[in-house]
């Protein structure tokens, strides 16, 4: 094979060729753009991805249906619950399991906190390439907050593994109210702020305005979906085409630009958090109190310690409802695993069973290891399924090969960035290296979605 | 129009290049005969049937069975915002299909990664080079045959632009 890159073999002798990455500041990650240039105009340039290839798709072909989820957290990392979220829908469309009410409005909640932490991370990054260094600072600030929400529930910032198949891991934690509520009122304070940096900015605009713009034709033609297919004047939106969890129920409005260039993505963006946080605010009345535990009075853990010293104590122990399996009554609300099935049949193995049981019954502890053990887990039904959510950037699908047998067969990621960046080359053809920077910072490239 | 009317519509403008309809959880799958795959994507990118974003390309590796390499294209409509899934096999031996770039301009990457990945070649494509990989790796990853964290030797030092 031909070592050299197209762009090497076909440029002018007298133009030069620049590296741009992959070890750039505004590459995002890594992403190598070698550029054919007469004095600072672009002739022609090419992408090399790859870098941060690390074999997504293999590895979840040897790891079994359960495991293979962490590796989702790392697809996206900036909104790993929207790829733990579509991996687990599309599991469930396989395995033709619903998750439960509350499991659901979790689920919108989480889904929305990280679209927009998402546009968030991408608008502050691309603000800071152009300079605007307070705006940058401003975002994350406001990201922080959000991801309080998200590590108090799921106990972490990023790689979190929250949404499960047949639910979600486990409950909100006490108090999401007042964080949640912080956290919208933080961000709409930031979206202000920086909508009066940015927005009629003289400087901004003429990095950003007719620069890298794109056709509707165009951008359909490149598969491009989410923000950016929207900024051009297309409305799709998986959420209000196809919608999946309550999203039908919501009332939100899909944002569009007109020109499909750079401004019009990051204003895209900006509309397009309010709507979320006005989600946020939707799901969290729709969002009931946890239901009280039946089963009598539970007790501190520092009282169960104190009283089993002198003698046997018969109260329930009070444990954090983040503790995964605890407090089996509230578990049946957050997985599909809604009622004891007999033993070892596909019902029961679809979440993993409570800890509770596992650690005081036979039949509890026989569950917990039919659910792990090898070729006893998940078992989907024989065929294939594609299935797809909105994510930070666009349609993240899951295509999923089963073979009957306890690990995919097949399991491929519709990258929405892989798309997206598929058309770099063209929009900066003929414009200055400048714009290279504020045209990619607008795509919101993630290494670990376009590389997988 | 209705999914089976939509379907019946798509079978009878594209006459024989449909092998048979299929059905998986829900969703229609059309297998196509893979001579006919860029004949047939044309077809359906026009009115009406109007699929005009090829959504998704991947392929799977049967390695048991006679057509071994299935191709899997997934077709949106924006207008009928409906889904359709389309599926060619294609031979152990050198396998390979007409390219769909100039129908969809994101087909050239996609194409990419799967010739990368399963070393299925596209007849007519551009550029068909190593796009997830770099050039000198040895084999395709997704690949049945390829073990899982096979080491690859190590290539030189590039000297570059």
């Amino acid at each position: 094979m031909d070592p050299l890159m197209r762009i090497q073999r076909e440029a002018r002798p007298e133009s030069m060729l620049l590296n741009m990455g992959p070890s750039h500041p505004a590459m995002h990650g890594t992403l190598r753009i070698v550029l054919e240039l007469d004095g600072e105009k672009i002739l022609n340039s090419e992408c090399e991805i790859g870098y941060l290839h690390r074999g997504f798709e293999k590895t979840c072909e040897n790891k079994t249906w359960f495991n293979l989820l962490i590796y989702t957290d790392r697809l996206n990392y900036v909104s790993p619950l929207i790829n733990n979220l579509g991996y687990a829908m599309a599991m469930e469309k396989m395995l033709g399991v619903t998750a439960p009410e509350r499991a659901q409005l979790i689920r919108v909640l989480m889904s929305e906190l990280s679209r927009v932490s998402d546009h968030l991370t991408c608008l502050a990054a691309m603000a800071m390439e152009n300079g605007a260094f307070t705006v940058f600072l401003y975002m994350m600030k406001a990201r922080e907050f959000l991801w309080d929400v998200i590590e108090f529930t799921t106990g972490a910032r990023m790689t979190t593994s929250y949404i499960r198949i047949g639910g979600v891991r486990a409950d909100l934690h006490p108090g999401w109210q007042a964080s949640l509520t912080t956290a919208v009122r933080e961000t709409r304070k930031v979206l202000k702020d920086v909508s009066g940096l940015l927005d009629k900015n003289s400087i901004f605009i003429g990095r950003t305005r007719g620069v890298g713009a794109i056709s509707k034709e165009d951008a359909l033609s490149y598969g491009w979906t989410g923000p950016c297919l929207r900024s051009t004047g297309i409305p799709y939106d998986v959420r209000k085409a196809s919608p999946y969890l309550i999203y039908d129920r919501l009332s939100f409005e899909v944002p569009v630009g007109e020109l499909g260039d750079n401004y019009d993505r990051y204003i895209v963006r900006m509309r397009e958090m309010e709507q979320s946080l006005r989600l946020l605010e939707q799901v969290a009345a729709l969002i009931p109190d946890a239901a009280p535990l039946a089963g009598g009075p539970v007790i501190e853990p520092a009282e169960a310690i104190a009283g089993s010293r002198r003698q046997r104590t018969g109260g329930r122990i009070r444990l954090s409802p983040n503790l995964e399996g605890y407090e089996k009554e509230r578990l049946a609300g957050l997985t599909a695993l809604d009622k004891p099935a007999a033993l070892g049949s596909p019902a029961s193995l679809i979440a993993v069973p409570p800890k509770e049981d596992t650690y005081t019954t036979m039949e509890g502890l026989i569950s917990h290891f039919l659910f792990f053990m090898g070729g006893k887990g998940i078992r989907p039904p024989k065929g294939d399924v594609y299935f797809s959510v909105e994510g930070g950037n666009g349609e993240v699908g899951f295509y999923i090969v089963s073979d009957g047998t306890d690990r995919p067969y097949r399991l491929h990621l519709r990258a929405p960035c892989f798309h997206i960046v598929s058309a770099l080359e063209q929009l900066i053809k003929g414009r200055l290296i400048a714009d290279v920077v504020p045209t990619f910072g607008s795509m919101n490239m993630i290494g670990g979605e376009l590389d997988r | 129009m209705g999914q089976e009317t939509l379907i019946e519509a798509i079978r009878a403008k594209l006459g024989d290049a449909v092998e048979r309809v299929a059905d998986s959880f829900g969703d229609p799958v059309l297998i196509l005969r893979p001579a006919a795959v860029r004949a047939a994507m044309a077809a359906l990118r026009e009115p009406p049937f109007d699929y005009a974003v090829l959504l998704d390309l991947t392929c799977v590796d049967f390695a048991a069975s006679e057509g071994r390499f299935e191709l899997v294209y997934h077709l949106f409509s924006l207008g009928r915002n409906v889904r359709l899934r389309l599926k060619a096999s294609l031979a152990a031996a050198d396998p390979a299909v007409e390219t769909l770039v100039g129908l969809w301009k994101n087909a050239e990457w996609l194409e990419r990664e799967v010739f990368d990945m399963f070393g299925v070649r596209f007849e007519g494509h551009p550029y068909l080079r190593r796009i997830l990989t770099y050039e000198g790796f040895e084999g395709h990853a997704l690949r049945k045959s390829y073990p899982w964290r096979l080491a690859q030797p190590r290539i030189p030092l590039k000297d570059d632009v």
